[in-house]
């Protein structure tokens, strides 16, 4: 085998039957795909991949292991330096990280490494397990981890695996944050991450669930009982787009949305208890992951006609291309170069209608992309009766307002050291999406490792 | 989970539940409020605290039969168990000393009341209590507010508890009478738009508490925003409580419309599984 075998095809679901489900979209390759497909990467002695990689994977390593049928020992190397590969594996935007950077892309097309870190993962959790890491001695330091999404839950892991009492304090009443409120099941499913905080159940980590950090207990009072803090909050303070009608019946933000279907399962309502409107013509505003989620979350609940209206091209669209590639597949349509202006109500202050303008590329603007301008008198109307505002999301403010000393930038992210994941406050370490904004489970899982380093030196040295 | 001590039908439509919450309970302030959910397949609902035991780390609920989710937490009994509650949630009441403070309850509106109530009289208010609902058996807390109150007054819509009338009409007897500094107001979303309406002429400040629709409670969706003074606000973080002469009401009422369809849909699905199988599901 070699590098020009082509790269092995992931088997799908096929559009028009997934369009009715919630079952994820990509199969899964067979141990035997999963064979030839490592058998193309050349074993670079200078890896490109690896840069690539956020948290500097060993890809040549465990691609190595599954050419040679050790599945395990893959698994075994990828947890050297992640938490969460099967979580990784499929979310992760590989195209723009290691796999832009993998060799063979120049010629051929690259490794398919995602796919073959969310085999192994797969592979470790439902046919042969690692034997459960064993707990360094135990330390009689309590650390406080705030927030259960990726950044918190890595930080949770790594902490307990070096001795320590671990606390996670989660605000909603299921832990693994976006990946259980905002990710859909067909992209991630939730068994998968009820696998892993089951796992850090077992270390030893304690989650204390329905617990908001900032309102009646402060950052403060907690670092009276903990030794150390992480603070892994979020990004969660979900933005409109201000304009006339955002307040009808059938607004919501994409936070709503997908947190309804989502941890709320009302895709199987009236099962479960939480509605969700199920329009027959919807609008999605916005064109990241978020906004495809919610759109292709649209379409699963029976939606005939979702709109995806963004104000720039399909170049500058955020989303990851296999998402957008899915989310045309399924039926959604792109309104490019859009831009709602009004949001229509009826006389029952339901949604009936959004009035959009269409735009044209000028001049590049800060970004270095070409700033939309509005094309005058091209206004025009699309009949919705539900609309799903996905146009980012901004730092959650309860614990910082209770934490005068916490130290924010202007838009209210928490200031923490590059390296060591610090804050302004002694013994409070912050990381994820609450330090950077919006960005990615890797990014988030990233920062975590590092904090967890940063803490263990803390504590153990005594000195910050 | 949460185990329930007491839960009690006390009118054809109103539930009363004592339960186990001791974080709420040693936390909790006037004006605030828990979410709570019943099983696996609940929704998240937000309830008001009427009332707490430190000691015994419980906390009292009052709720409206209206739904579903409701129908079953009244189906609930004592010695089960409720499964998340989280709180206490949203800005506590802004209890200080302002005078004459006028304490307006329409129905289950008076249990969200009565710490308030409690707390302006303990700041050393004179406070007067204007307790309303339809008919003479839909009061609660009568005795306890009246206990509290300097002046209680209590009025139905047909007469036949009290004086007959609105509790805007009584208001506008006692504003008549004396000096009032301020009022708050907590009822149904037309009692709180009319009240606000009344003292808005008068220039005295007025406070409400909404009940929008809610997720998360944390200011994560925004499912729970409402108009205040032109600008959004979410009634989760920023809120419940907000002046009652910038609130846009008939965007609150219009959107806490907004599932009756499905409302019914649940309702009349749950009713059928109740028959079917005598109980609820096996999961929930
Ligand atoms: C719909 C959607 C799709 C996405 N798709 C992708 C993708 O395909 N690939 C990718 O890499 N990234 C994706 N992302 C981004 C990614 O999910 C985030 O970057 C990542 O989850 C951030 O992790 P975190 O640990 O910082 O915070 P979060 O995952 O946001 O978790 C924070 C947790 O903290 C809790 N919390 C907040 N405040 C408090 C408090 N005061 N007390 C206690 N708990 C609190 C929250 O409830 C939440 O559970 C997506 C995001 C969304 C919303
Ligand atoms: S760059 Fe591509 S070919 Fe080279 S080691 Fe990485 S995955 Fe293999
Ligand atoms: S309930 Fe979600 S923001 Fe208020």
């Amino acid at each position: 085998m070699n590098a020009k075998t082509p790269r092995q095809k992931m088997p799908e679901q096929r559009p028009e039957d997934r369009k009715r489900n919630f079952d994820e979209v990509p199969l899964g390759y067979t141990p035997e795909v999963a064979v030839v497909e490592a058998g193309r990467c050349l074993q670079c002695k200078k890896p490109l991949c690896v840069e690539g990689c956020p948290v500097s994977i060993n890809i040549p390593g465990f691609i190595k292991e599954i050419a040679e049928k050790n599945f395990i020992g893959a698994i075994k190397v990828i947890k050297e330096s992640s938490s969460l590969p099967a979580v990784c594996g499929r979310v992760c935007p590989q195209e723009s990280q290691c796999e832009a950077k993998c060799i063979l892309g120049k010629k051929f097309e690259p490794v398919a490494i995602g796919k073959l870190e969310g085999f192994v993962a797969d592979y470790e959790r439902e046919v042969e397990h690692l034997p459960a890491p064993v707990p360094g001695v135990k330390k009689d330091k309590k650390v406080a981890i705030i927030g259960s999404g990726p950044a918190g839950l890595t930080v949770a892991g790594e902490l307990a695996n070096a001795g320590y009492s671990v606390t996670v304090f989660e605000a909603l009443h299921t832990p693994g944050g976006v990946l259980v409120y905002g990710i859909p099941e067909f992209r991630l499913p939730k068994k998968i991450v009820t696998y892993e905080i089951d796992a850090l159940a077992a270390l030893g980590v304690e989650f204390v669930i329905n617990r908001i950090v900032g309102l009646s207990e402060s950052l403060g009072d907690i670092m009276k009982r903990f030794d150390a803090a992480f603070v892994a909050t979020g990004a969660g303070l979900p933005s409109f787009l201000n304009i006339p009608g955002e307040e009808l019946q059938g607004v919501y933000s994409a936070n709503e949305y997908l947190t309804r279907v989502n941890l709320m399962k009302a895709y199987k309502f009236p099962e479960y208890d939480t509605p969700v409107i199920r329009g027959n013509s919807m609008a999605v505003f916005g064109a990241g992951n978020v906004a495809m989620d919610s759109a292709r979350t649209a379409v699963r609940l029976g939606c005939d006609e979702v709109h995806l209206i963004y104000r720039r091209s399909r170049d500058e669209m955020p989303a990851r291309a296999e998402e957008s590639h899915h989310a045309e597949e399924e039926g959604v349509i792109f309104d490019l170069l859009t831009n709602p202006v009004r949001l229509l109500g009826d006389e029952n202050g339901r949604l009936c209608g959004v009035e959009c303008v269409k735009m044209e590329l000028g001049e590049p603007d800060d970004s270095g992309r070409r700033r939309p301008v509005e094309i005058k008198g091209s206004e025009f109307i699309i009949k919705i009766d539900a609309a799903i505002v996905a146009i980012g999301n901004g730092s959650n403010p309860i614990l910082q307002k209770t934490a005068p000393d916490l130290k924010c930038n202007k838009w209210g992210n928490i200031i923490a050291d590059e390296t060591t994941m610090k804050t302004s406050v002694k013994g409070v370490f912050a990381g994820g999406d609450i330090v950077t904004g919006a960005a990615t489970v890797i990014e988030a899982m990233g920062a975590g490792r590092k904090a967890a380093k940063g803490m263990i030196d803390y504590l153990e040295s005594g000195s910050w | 989970m949460h185990y329930i001590h007491s839960n009690d039908i006390i009118q054809p439509t109103l539930g009363k539940m004592v339960v186990d919450a001791p974080y709420v309970a040693e936390y909790r302030k006037p004006g605030q409020f828990i979410i709570l959910r019943i099983d696996e397949c609940g929704e998240r609902m937000p309830l008001t605290i009427s009332d707490a035991d430190k000691t015994k780390g419980t906390i009292t609920l009052f709720y409206q039969i209206v739904g579903t989710t409701t129908k079953k937490l009244a189906g609930m009994k004592a010695g089960e168990r409720v499964k998340d509650i989280v709180g206490p949630l949203g800005h506590p009441t802004e209890v200080e000393k302002y005078g004459t403070v006028v304490c307006i309850g329409g129905g289950i509106g008076i249990a969200p009341l009565y710490p308030i109530s409690k707390g302006m009289k303990e700041a050393g208010n004179k406070v007067i209590n204007i307790l309303g609902a339809r008919a003479g058996n839909l009061f609660i807390l009568e005795d306890e507010m009246s206990r509290i109150g300097d002046d209680n007054i209590v009025c139905t819509d047909d007469g036949s508890r009290g004086k007959k009338g609105f509790v805007t009409d009584m208001l506008r007897d006692v504003m008549a009478a004396e000096q009032v500094d301020l009022v708050v107001a907590i009822g149904p979303v037309p009692m709180m738009k009319a009240v606000s309406m009344q003292t808005k002429e008068k220039g005295i400040k007025t406070y409400v508490s909404l009940n929008s629709v809610m997720i998360d409670g944390t200011g994560m969706c925004g499912g729970c925003r409402v108009t205040v003074g032109g600008e959004t606000k979410f009634t989760c973080v920023d809120g419940p409580e907000f002046d009652g002469h910038l609130v846009d009401f008939d965007n609150l009422g219009s959107r806490l419309k907004t599932y009756h369809v499905e409302e019914k849909e649940s309702y009349t699905t749950y009713n059928h599984k109740c028959k079917l199988d005598g109980a609820v599901g096996d999961e929930c």
